[in-house]
């Protein structure tokens, strides 16, 4: 091997010598565990119609329900472990967000209730909150003068 | 003691490394040293509320263990060299304000055990201490949330990633041997900070392995040893992308070590076993598997000389944010059974 001087040497180098995550078998985990998440919701929107809700109610109720389920299980120390195997299939149905809240409030708990867990809780999910929020603005303007 | 070369020092006396002693966590206790270690630890949390105060604890009940098992009063300690990866090294000031032996705070990252030693070893070699304490610790749960995300968080881990060893290593350098055979730290090769501008927090053997090459290669030139001098040449925490990287980049500068090198990141765990990635790193990689290992081999003359090597990536979560490369850092001492 040549000998290696500069910095773009070195960080092509290194590209080179890192491993890659396993994309196929994170992918292949991700869709089935979060197919497996939406059915779930799908099975508990079903019932929620059948027993005579609405939809927009039964929707309601979907959220309610797998949020804490996911906010349980994070609690119990579980949620990490299926977020490890699973990825984005966790992620990205609302028990990523559930668990994404309940972590951080978890976590600094040991800082207090005020600065710990009220100050802290939104560290990972603040983000996803400002720039969700702020597109479903801009995507409500544009439907309410375009659509 | 006389610097030779660029520098390295070159000690004259060359304190004797009396005794050493290593506290563990949980996952380290499943890993493959698990027998060498002084104290396993059952649980992260080891009776305290917090994580931070767990890492003090076990800081603070590691260098009780060595003051008791080296033999030495601890009014007769002159000075300890402690530090760790929490802000403002709160571990090592917390853990230790009650010791009453006069302390110095250091940082060097994951480097922090050899700096120490570094430091150690010239006061006792100067005249300045007989007696100095040299220790550090880490926690995988306060480093995951200082550094990274909360332990409950659902994520997953890029391959390179390395994960923080939860323990403490503790070393007491001496001017007397009290008529035990002990191990000499002859040589002292202090870093330079190296940054090749890899600036993923995840790969941090990556950015770590340029400064150990550095010093390694100074250390050689300046001693004019080759790598077949040592009976083992061990780095901190370069895990197995940072060895790797490190071997190779070494070859290119002319230093076969494949031979006789290791790292303290790859030996402390079971990789396929326990899904630690690219391996083990923080203040307690090098510092419990010295303590732990490598003193043992020593001592039992089963290795006779050893140039440790502990690295450090100096940066912090918010130098990351903003989007900095990480600086990297190793210091190296050479530890020999001179009379053998």
């Amino acid at each position: 091997m040549k000998s290696i001087d500069t910095k773009k040497e070195y960080l092509d180098y290194v590209d080179k010598k890192s491993p890659n995550s396993p994309i196929l078998k994170n992918c292949f985990n991700a869709f089935w565990v979060g197919g497996l998440i939406c059915s779930i919701g799908q099975i508990i929107f079903d019932f929620c119609q059948y027993k005579g809700l609405d939809s927009t109610s039964s929707s309601t109720v979907v959220s309610i329900i797998l949020i804490g389920i996911a906010a349980f299980l994070t609690g119990l120390n579980i949620f990490n472990k299926i977020g490890k195997f699973a990825g984005a299939g966790s992620l990205v149905p609302i028990t990523g967000f559930a668990n994404s809240i309940v972590s951080p409030a978890i976590e600094y708990k040991s800082e207090g209730y005020v600065m710990g867990v009220g100050g802290k809780m939104f560290t990972v999910a603040g983000p996803v909150l400002v720039f969700g929020i702020s597109a479903s603005v801009i995507v409500g303007i544009i439907a309410t003068f375009f659509v | 003691m006389k610097k030779i070369g660029l520098q390295t020092i070159k000690l004259d006396f060359c304190p004797y490394i009396l005794e050493t002693s290593s506290i563990v966590g949980p996952k380290e206790a499943e890993g493959p040293l698990a027998k060498y270690f002084d104290q396993c630890l059952e649980d992260e949390f080891w009776g305290e509320k917090t994580w931070e105060k767990a890492e003090s604890k076990i800081i603070k009940e590691n260098v009780t263990a060595l003051v008791a098992k080296s033999g030495i009063a601890s009014s007769d300690i002159d000075y300890c060299f402690a530090g760790d990866l929490l802000n403002q090294c709160i571990s090592s000031c917390f853990g230790l304000r009650e010791t009453n032996i006069p302390f110095f705070g250091i940082f060097g990252a994951c480097s922090t055990f050899v700096e120490g030693l570094c430091l150690g070893s010239i006061f006792v070699d100067s005249g300045a201490a007989k007696n100095v304490i040299c220790a550090t610790s880490s926690h995988f749960c306060s480093a995951e949330k200082q550094f990274r995300f909360p332990l409950e968080l659902g994520n997953q881990r890029p391959q390179s990633a390395q994960w923080t060893v939860t323990g403490s290593g503790a070393a007491m350098l001496s001017n007397n041997n009290l008529g035990r055979p002990c191990p000499r730290i002859t040589h002292v090769t202090p870093g330079k900070i190296i940054d090749m501008g890899v600036k993923d927090a995840n790969n941090m053997g990556a950015a770590m392995a340029p400064a150990a090459l550095d010093t390694l290669v100074t250390h050689f030139k300046d001693t004019g040893r080759k790598p077949s001098y040592y009976d083992a040449i061990i780095t901190g925490d370069l895990g197995y992308v940072g060895k790797e990287i490190l071997a190779e980049l070494a070859e290119t500068k002319g230093y076969n070590i494949k031979n006789n090198y290791d790292d303290c990141g790859v030996l402390i765990f079971d990789k396929e076993k326990q899904d630690t990635h690219s391996g083990g790193s923080g203040c307690a990689c090098i510092a419990s598997v010295f303590s732990g290992y490598f003193y043992q081999m020593l001592k039992e003359k089963k290795i006779n000389k050893i140039l440790l090597i502990a690295t450090g990536a100096l940066m912090n979560s918010t130098s990351s944010q903003q989007g900095e490369s990480i600086p990297g850092i190793a210091h190296a001492v050479a530890i020999e059974n001179l009379d053998s």
